[in-house]
């Protein structure tokens, strides 16, 4: 019976694939929705789901699960999606070590991977892949545009990150464009949320700036604590550091604070307008950096859908690599590598109508790509 | 390296540990009295520090945030204790572990539920915000201070309580032989729901003085609960005088090492590489201490004379 009823569905599946566009296609998203980096994840979700439901194709699943910011359960749901659900296209981690995780089993296993946000240095350059997109950026992005930015005040800048691959990724993207000199530069246990001894090392440090990479709670408590240790040293960081999902909690202690991003919620485009309006209306909040990129993985992978079958892997590829999207960022296209070619700009926290949010001031980078294509053989 | 900032360091290094102290008093005492392993401790640490956070932005109050963080953690343990934990004593440590586990994700679970996926905002009260001179022209904040005094008044009076009254005596007997006291007409039942909800009080309290430095999310109790298992180990179970110098070390320990070793790494290698590989080794530090004093005393630093 069981192989009938298999025979069955291959037979099906076989007959399905004939009708090119109507093809069903199955997303699997593994995203963080629990613990202290669940606001990153939410935020992928809402802003996936919502490109989703304008597309409004009912050909198009999305099953969603907990990876608990959990390497090994991110992989355990990446096996189960990839046999039992039979997804076609993977998306949606958070965080580069789980990333590291699942990508290179996805993509052996023939399955599409477009990031929304996690971008290590590793799957960028020599250990690029066909089937691995990156709608966000690459992980040195915003903190190669922060080091360009603190060349023009700052002298002595103290840098601090995380402690794991995407933390590794920022203070050297920092440092490939930041010429001053180092007042420091210290590496955090991921997850830690007293910065203490970390905040005296900076004030003793002398530096004229702090960079800091510290996405969801982390950056919380670092920004919460720097304010109230009454060091007055300006702060800067990628704009995960400041973003959306973390500024209500981190309250006034934000304010001025400088950022990069590839968007921020005041972008005078109609597309990224009507993006941030959909959202609110959808959601009732405004959206962060986060919820851009997801959202625009999930056009780039209907815009592919639309075209190609995702069973004829070489179409599907040549589809996405067309980046045949209108994103709320402006100008996006594929480098060779397969991560973005995008324009880079300072922000800064301020309050708009008694929300804290952030400003766009100025561009830093125009079509920037990453260091990293030039090593990347496909 | 400055005396300033060594003395700033050690202030670190204790506020942590005072901290720390807070959560493993309350799982050391029920440890000791009731022979029960409450993984869920982390939880009321949490249900405090949400408790406050929602008050204070209600009211505008950090205090009647404060209040409300030990009366919602208490009454969390009492409820926890009458209506799951009671079941637990006379089974195995496995079952316990398991039940208690499920109770953490009871817990997150159900904060998620009530307060959404985002972080909370908690502020510092206007009283204890700026900060103090130290001597040698380094400044410190206030509210880390205030912290310290908070953890030893505690410490005072945990002292006071078990050695000096009536319910500290009984809680003392508790740990000694419970069926003698049982025996003697003490009714044990109230007395481990007192002693439960004392310990989830005082993990209460303890998340909401963090959460104002920190950000108050769900599952921020789970990473101090390690900790707090890690002093109370070191200190010996059972132990407040254990958990208050167990607290202590593993506060100073870990904030130095944070703080050294990157910099005496860099003696050798060049800073980049020192700061990577002396974060990861400061975050050993503390497990390494556990393990070498484990193996020197097996039994923890203070051992309770009766186990």
């Amino acid at each position: 019976m069981k192989k009938m009823l298999a025979a069955a569905t291959m037979a099906l599946s076989l007959g399905a694939s004939g009708l090119a566009m109507a093809e069903p296609l199955k997303i699997g998203m593994i995203t963080t929705l629990s613990g202290g980096g669940a606001g990153l994840g939410v935020d992928t979700r809402d802003g996936f789901m919502l490109a989703i439901k304008e597309a409004g194709n009912k050909d198009i699943t999305v099953v969603t699960e907990d990876d608990a910011q959990k390497p090994e359960l991110a992989v355990q749901i990446a096996d189960k999606m990839i046999q039992s659900d039979q997804v076609d296209v993977l998306t949606g981690i958070v965080w580069s070590n789980l990333l590291m995780a699942v990508v290179p089993g996805a993509v052996a296993q023939g399955k599409f991977y477009v990031s929304t946000n996690a971008a290590p240095a590793a799957l960028a350059g020599q250990g690029c892949n066909k089937l691995y997109f990156n709608a966000a950026y690459q992980n040195d992005n915003l903190h190669e545009a922060m080091g360009e930015y603190a060349n023009k005040t700052y002298k002595k800048m103290f840098i601090l990150a995380p402690n794991y691959p995407a933390g590794k990724d920022s203070l050297t993207g920092f440092k490939r464009y930041y010429k001053g000199e180092l007042a420091g530069e210290v590496y955090t246990k991921v997850g830690q949320t007293d910065y203490a001894a970390e905040i005296a090392q900076m004030r003793a440090s002398g530096a004229d700036g702090i960079f800091v990479f510290l996405p969801g709670g982390m950056g919380i408590a670092f920004m919460k604590q720097f304010a109230q240790s009454g060091v007055k040293i300006p702060v800067m960081g990628p704009g995960f550091s400041f973003s959306q999902d973390v500024l209500p909690a981190i309250g006034d202690a934000a304010l001025g604070a400088k950022a990069s991003g590839q968007w921020a919620p005041d972008f005078d485009t109609d597309v990224s307008k009507k993006f941030t309006a959909d959202f609110q209306k959808e959601y009732n909040r405004l959206p962060s950096i986060y919820a851009v990129q997801a959202y625009d993985a999930a056009q780039l992978i209907l815009s592919a859908a639309a075209k190609a079958s995702v069973k004829d892997a070489d179409a599907f590829r040549n589809e996405l690599l067309k980046a045949d999207i209108k994103s709320p960022r402006g100008n996006f296209k594929f480098n060779t590598n397969q991560h973005p070619i995008q324009d880079i700009y300072l922000t800064e926290v301020v309050k708009k109508d008694g929300v804290l949010t952030n400003k766009t001031v100025e561009k830093i980078f125009t079509d920037h790509g990453d260091a990293y294509a030039k090593d990347c053989k496909i | 390296m400055t005396l300033a900032l060594a003395l700033e360091q050690l202030l670190n290094g204790i506020q942590l540990g005072v901290m720390l102290f807070l959560m493993a008093a309350g799982l050391t005492l029920i440890f000791g009295v009731m022979g029960l392993i409450n993984l869920a401790h982390g939880s009321l640490y949490m249900v405090g520090a949400f408790a406050c956070a929602a008050v204070a932005a209600w009211t505008g109050s950090f205090w009647l945030g404060l209040i409300a963080s030990l009366a919602c953690a208490a009454a969390a343990g009492a409820i926890v204790e009458l209506a799951v934990i009671r079941r637990l004593y006379d089974r195995d440590h496995l079952d316990q572990v398991l039940a208690t586990f499920a109770l953490i994700l009871i817990f997150s679970e159900g904060t998620r539920w009530l307060f959404g996926d985002f972080p909370l905002y908690l502020d510092i009260p206007a009283l204890l915000q700026g900060v103090v001179t130290l001597p040698g022209d380094a400044t410190y904040p206030v509210y880390r201070l205030a912290i310290i005094a908070v953890g030893a008044l505690i410490a005072l009076g945990l002292y006071l309580l078990i050695g000096k009254t009536r319910l500290g005596m009984r809680i003392r007997a508790g740990e000694s032989d419970r069926e003698m006291i049982g025996a003697l007409g003490v009714d044990i039942r109230t007395l481990y729901t007192l002693v439960f909800a004392l310990g989830s009080a005082l993990a209460g309290l303890a998340g909401a003085l963090v959460g104002a430095l920190q950000s108050v999310q769900v599952g921020m109790g789970e990473p101090v609960l390690i900790l707090a298992f890690v002093v109370i180990v070191i200190g010996g179970i059972g132990s407040i005088k254990g958990a208050l110098y167990g607290a202590l070390l593993v506060g100073v320990t870990d904030t130095l090492g944070r703080f050294l070793l990157p910099q005496l790494l860099a003696l050798f290698v060049d800073p980049s590489q020192a700061g990577m590989i002396g974060g990861a080794m400061a975050s050993m530090l503390i497990y390494v201490v556990m393990a070498v004093i484990l193996a020197v005393k097996p039994r923890g630093l203070f051992p309770p004379a009766h186990a």
